[in-house]
């Protein structure tokens, strides 16, 4: 085990350097990306994430009912509910996984409501699921490897053309360096061999954390990410989210446990019922008579 | 891959798609009524007889009937099961060769040696007409041949899923589908192994055999009638069992949701169990019938069947036994009316072409998403 | 850092390789592939030896080409499957069909626009027939995948078998072949098919392809070991030289797909595979990637189609392009296990030559030593009651019965080895090494 973990800086010197000497965002995303670079140190006037008004009913059950927020640049914040208040849909709507029926979703002022998720994550905005979902038959590694953006080799034709491939080779060099390093970041570099199918739930969890920031991303939604996890790999997760939000990543996290929001998030926002109940830091949430009732509602 | 975002997509991309066909079912009804008032205008129109439609639509009608009826067990293995049975069409062979064994032998019984009549004439030299099965002159045999071709037919699938689909049950549908596709080739040559592999004819005929029914200018076949009789008959028969028993309730609830259905304490294996004896016993009925209607008999005819059948079952909407009926009507109609507008090489092209355009439509199909109900 | 690699090294599988001798093991690897696909040849040539060494050389040579020809074309159909279903998890069975289109097109290009029987074409050069032939199965992919991708995989497979039997039906019908000949003064022939263009192969050793023309090389090769020194036929001795030709393609084949899956390319295509909303939220558009791989594994179908029945003199719809001719290549790549590109070619050669023609030749072999009438019908052989009418009857019909064996293994695989012969080796997705660390990775320490 390495005893020197690298910290958020690293990777991130790690990702710039890559950036700049293989072309990664070579793409025709390209420009979003260069932008996000710079936005991700430099807070630009918008938010990075904002929803107004969402609503999203399936058949007859409406899961959101009218939801607005924002998620601050830079910030942890925690999104809170009771079963079935809408978190989980909310998520999925911002992320593009389901059409809202109404309302807007806003990523640093864009209009990007109903992006399939894949334009989502190019633009910078990556999430990991609630059950993780690691690609069991991939090695470590290669999950990490599959997540950055502006893959030359993704290009049929560059893969197999033996004068282009040599790019290829180049660029792969340099993904699989930093895959190491997040790696290292996460102390599961011991892994990095092994099929993911073979991780503990817990290593799971860091694994989908790491391949999430391999897309070089600006906004990280963490769906109940310490769920299920020991309470020494809770405090890894915690530690390493709160050093990547110091280097400017921004995260929106969803979990369960109270306690966990209330300790380590700056901000807290509350849903009930598929609107937004009260919004505020720990301490305004724990003393809010609407959210006690809304919880001991749920929790008799 | 956004569900309900895909969707709209797609209905978006639908939309045109639908007012494409909306338009030209429009030109081909046009076309259809230019036709029958004699009247032609460039290319559209002819002249096509009243006598000519009816009978074509006729014929559609009983086709569609013995695929729909063939249907019902493909889309009830589809809904409770989960997987495409790629067997389903053998089971239609195994339902003919067997339940016209077992007429021949009622029928044939002391004028023709025994083992040219179960082996429906591979062996010895006896004609069609020698054995004479025909539902007027020898009824008996035809109408135990039809029960014998239910039962040994179900009997068949439900060893079939003993031994081959029994073990994969918490298999993805993929790997199954690939095993129903071995089960098939097995039964399938099995057939030919045992039967032979020549085309041959089963019915005999008999004079008078046809009424006409003067003022719609039909002439009915005793047989084709006997089909609808029959077919009507066993998809009543379904629809009380699924509405009225336990046992009904319990299939409806597995193919609607299999977990929930699950977790109330329905029990699956007897479940299982049945939806093979029903759907198996209908696959080997609809054989039966198909021959009845046809008038020969081949080892593959249930294979080159299957992909109709298919096309019905989607057209219907998967896990719809209704569904499966009226998609069998649609493509059996499909299949015969549409030789007044393209060569006959085409229609089984025509029919497979409506199973696609209409996945691609509205891959719920015709009922949107309605199971077994 | 040694500490951390090592314990990777414990808990990788047993196929992984240690990394201190990583280069030498990786070396006997790659060989073994080779290895293992040469040494089932020779298996195979052996026993096509026992089988045939009665009859003389020429039987021996003739039946190892008729064994190789299928093993190969079996080989590249696999090969071509494998990408489609074993890299990106697409269940497409129209295999029929592609192959189908690629052939057609190809004769209607090339055949002579005036021929002295069969079908008109536009008589245009065997390359140029090659190139349509693989557009055009490609164009078809692509109309088909466009909506079709979106859907789940079993309903892919029936619009794919749907549009194999289409493909089908057209060319089977004298309408179709009639319009054909009246729009574009081409024809397909119908059910009666049409005569495939001139193997060039034949023309390297024959000048024009005249029988009684030999070229020097020809001239070289008949002298060594034709009719009059080794007595091997002609005919079988140019048949070796485009087997040779079909050889290279699969090289270039099994080539190609390696380097596609060893790249970021293949990765992205493993993670839809697997998950695909896992590679959608990472940045990947899987429709996309979907569709282009499709219309890949169309194409090379398409040239399938064209190598194996292009170089058969005829090809007709039925029965040639039959949907049993989609599960034969299904059933070769199941037997090798999907996903691998060496289990592909293995699953062609062992599936062309010990469960395609393997049953056939040993079923003949066993009735040629049998003293016994044949009963005219299953019936007839088992009222006879005497096990030798029956084994003569099963011996002169073993089609059907290899057709039960071909469907009991096809069931027994999907039981007990879903993975396949070689599937449970899972292939590195990417263009470099990821065995073990870079050097240059742990100056960080």
């Amino acid at each position: 085990m390495s005893s020197d973990v690298p910290d958020a800086s690293d990777v991130a010197d790690a990702a710039d350097e890559v950036d700049a000497a293989d072309a990664i965002t070579d793409e025709p995303e390209a420009n979003d990306s260069a932008v996000e670079e710079a936005a991700k140190h430099v807070p630009s006037g918008a938010p990075p994430l904002r929803v107004e008004g969402l609503v999203k009913r399936f058949g007859g059950v409406t899961a959101v009912d009218g939801a607005s927020f924002e998620v601050e640049q830079g910030s942890l914040t925690g999104l809170i509910g009771p079963n079935g208040a809408g978190k989980s849909t909310t998520f999925n709507c911002i992320t593009g996984v389901h059409e809202p029926t109404a309302g807007s979703v806003y990523f640093k002022g864009e209009d990007v409501t109903g992006l399939e998720p894949y334009r989502m994550a190019r633009k910078g905005l990556v999430r990991t699921f609630q059950i993780a979902r690691e690609l069991s038959e991939m090695t470590v590694l290669e999950n990490l490897m599959l997540a950055p953006k502006g893959q030359l080799g993704e290009s049929a034709i560059r893969a197999v053309t033996p004068g282009l491939r040599g790019d290829v080779v180049e660029q792969e060099e340099a993904i699989r360096e930093r895959a190491w390093e997040t790696l290292d970041f996460f102390e599961i570099d011991h892994l990095a061999t092994e099929h993911a199918g073979n991780l503990s739930g817990g290593q799971r969890k860091l694994l989908e954390m790491a391949r999430a920031l391999m897309t070089d991303p600006e906004v990280v939604l963490l769906d109940e990410p310490l769920a299920g996890v020991n309470p020494t790999l809770e405090e890894k997760l915690l530690d390493r989210i709160h050093q990547l939000r110091e280097d400017g990543y921004t995260f929106l996290l969803v979990e369960h446990d109270m306690d966990v929001i209330m300790n380590n998030c700056e901000h807290v926002i509350v849903m009930h019922q598929g609107s937004v109940l009260a919004e505020g830091t720990g301490d305004e949430i724990r003393n809010d008579e609407r959210v006690i009732e809304a919880y001991l509602g749920e929790d008799v | 891959m956004g569900t309900t975002e895909s969707s709209i997509v797609d209905s978006a991309r639908a939309r045109p798609g639908l007012l494409l066909v909306a338009l030209l079912g429009g030109l081909l009804l046009v076309d259809l009524a230019a036709k029958l008032a004699g009247l032609s205008v460039g290319p559209v129109g002819g002249a096509l007889s009243a006598d000519r439609l009816g009978s074509n639509l006729w014929n559609g009608v009983v086709i569609g009937l013995v695929v729909g009826l063939a249907g019902i067990g493909l889309s009830m293995t589809y809904s409770i099961l989960s997987f495409a049975n790629f067997s389903h069409g053998d089971l239609l062979s195994t339902g003919a060769f067997t339940g016209w064994g077992v007429a021949f032998l009622i029928a044939g019984f002391g004028d023709v040696p025994v083992r040219a009549l179960l082996s429906v004439r591979d062996a010895g030299s006896a004609s069609a007409g020698e054995v004479g099965a025909h539902i007027l002159s020898t009824p008996v045999a035809v109408l135990a041949g039809l029960v014998a071709a239910f039962a040994i037919t179900a009997a068949v699938a439900l060893a079939l899923d003993r031994a081959f689909y029994k073990p994969m049950r918490d298999r993805d549908g993929i790997s199954i589908l690939i095993a129903s596709i071995g089960a098939a080739l097995v039964v399938r040559y099995a057939i030919q192994f045992v039967y032979g592999s020549d085309r041959r004819g089963v019915t005999a005929s008999v004079d008078a055999s046809n009424l006409a029914f003067g003022p719609l200018g039909l002439s009915v076949n005793a047989h084709e009638l006997t089909i609808v009789v029959a077919a009507i008959g066993l998809m009543l028969a379904m629809h009380f069992m699924l509405q009225r028993t336990k046992l009904g309730t319990a299939m409806r609830a597995m193919a609607d949701n299999k977990d929930l259905a699950l977790v109330t304490g329905i029990p699956a294996e007897r479940v299982v169990t049945a939806t093979w004896i029903i759907g198996g016993g209908l696959a080997g009925a609809s054989g039966y019938l198909y021959v009845l209607l046809r008038g020969t008999i081949q080892f593959d005819f249930g294979w080159l069947l299957l992909l109709l059948i298919f096309a019905a079952v989607i057209l219907g909407g998967i896990g719809s036994v209704y569904g499966a009926i009226a998609g069998g009507l649609v493509i059996g109609i499909v299949f015969t009316t549409s030789t007044i507008w393209i060569p006959s090489d085409f229609n089984e092209a025509a029919a497979f072409a409506v199973m696609i355009t209409m996945l691609l439509l509205r891959p719920e199909g015709l009922f949107g998403g309605v199971s077994t109900a | 850092m040694t500490d951390a690699s090592s314990s990777g090294d414990r808990d990788a599988p047993a196929d992984e390789r240690p990394e201190s001798a990583t280069a030498a093991l990786l070396d006997a690897a790659k060989r073994s592939d080779l290895g293992l696909v040469l040494g089932t040849l020779l298996v195979v040539y052996l026993a096509a030896t026992v089988l045939t060494f009665a009859d003389g050389l020429n039987s021996v040579v003739g039946l190892m080409r008729t064994l190789t020809f299928l093993g190969l074309v079996y080989a590249l159909a696999a090969l071509a499957l494998n990408l489609q279903w074993g890299y990106a998890g697409l269940f497409n069975i129209g295999v029929a069909g592609f192959m189908a289109l690629g052939v057609y097109t190809m004769g209607i290009v090339v055949r002579s626009p005036d021929p002295a029987f069969g079908p008109p074409g536009f008589g245009l050069p065997l390359p140029v027939g090659i190139a349509a032939g693989m557009l055009v199965a490609a164009v078809v992919g692509l109309l088909a995948a466009l909506p079709a991708l979106r859907l789940k995989a079993d309903y892919l497979a029936i619009v794919t078998l749907g549009i194999s039997e289409i493909v089908r039906l057209f060319l089977q019908s004298s309408a179709f072949d009639t319009f054909l000949r009246d729009s574009l003064g081409v024809g397909t022939g119908g059910g009666r098919g049409m005569g495939m263009p001139r193997n060039p192969v034949r023309d390297l050793f024959l000048v024009d392809g005249q029988a009684g023309t030999p070229t020097a090389f020809g001239e070289l090769v008949f002298g060594v070991f034709g009719e009059d020194a080794l007595g091997v036929s002609n005919s079988i001795l140019i048949d070796w030289g485009y087997i040779a030709v079909l050889a290279a393609f699969v090289i270039a084949f099994y080539v190609l797909l390696e380097r596609l899956g060893r790249s970021p390319f293949g990765r992205t295509l493993k993670a839809i595979r697997e998950d695909e909303l896992v590679a959608d939220s990472l940045g990947k558009n899987v429709d996309l990637i979907k569709v282009k791989v499709f219309v890949i594994g169309c194409a090379l179908m398409g040239l399938v189609g064209i190598l194996w029945f292009g170089s058969q003199g005829n090809v007709s719809p039925t029965p040639q392009f039959m949907p049993l001719l989609t599960f034969y290549v299904f059933i070769a790549v199941i037997i090798g296990g999907s996903g691998s590109n060496t289990g592909s070619v293995l699953g062609g050669i062992v599936f062309a030559t010990v469960l395609f023609e393997g049953p056939r030749r040993v079923g003949a072999s066993v009735r040629d030593v049998i003293d016994a009438e044949t009963p005219p019908s299953f019936a007839d052989a088992v009222a006879a009651l005497d096990p030798t009418a029956f084994l003569a009857f099963a011996t002169d019909n073993v089609a059907p019965l290899q057709f039960i064996l071909l469907g009991l293994i096809l069931v027994f695989i999907m039981h007990r080895r879903p993975d396949g012969i070689l599937g449970d080796r899972i292939e590195t997705a990417a263009a470099v090494d990821l065995s073990e660390r870079p050097s240059g990775g742990e100056t960080d320490e």
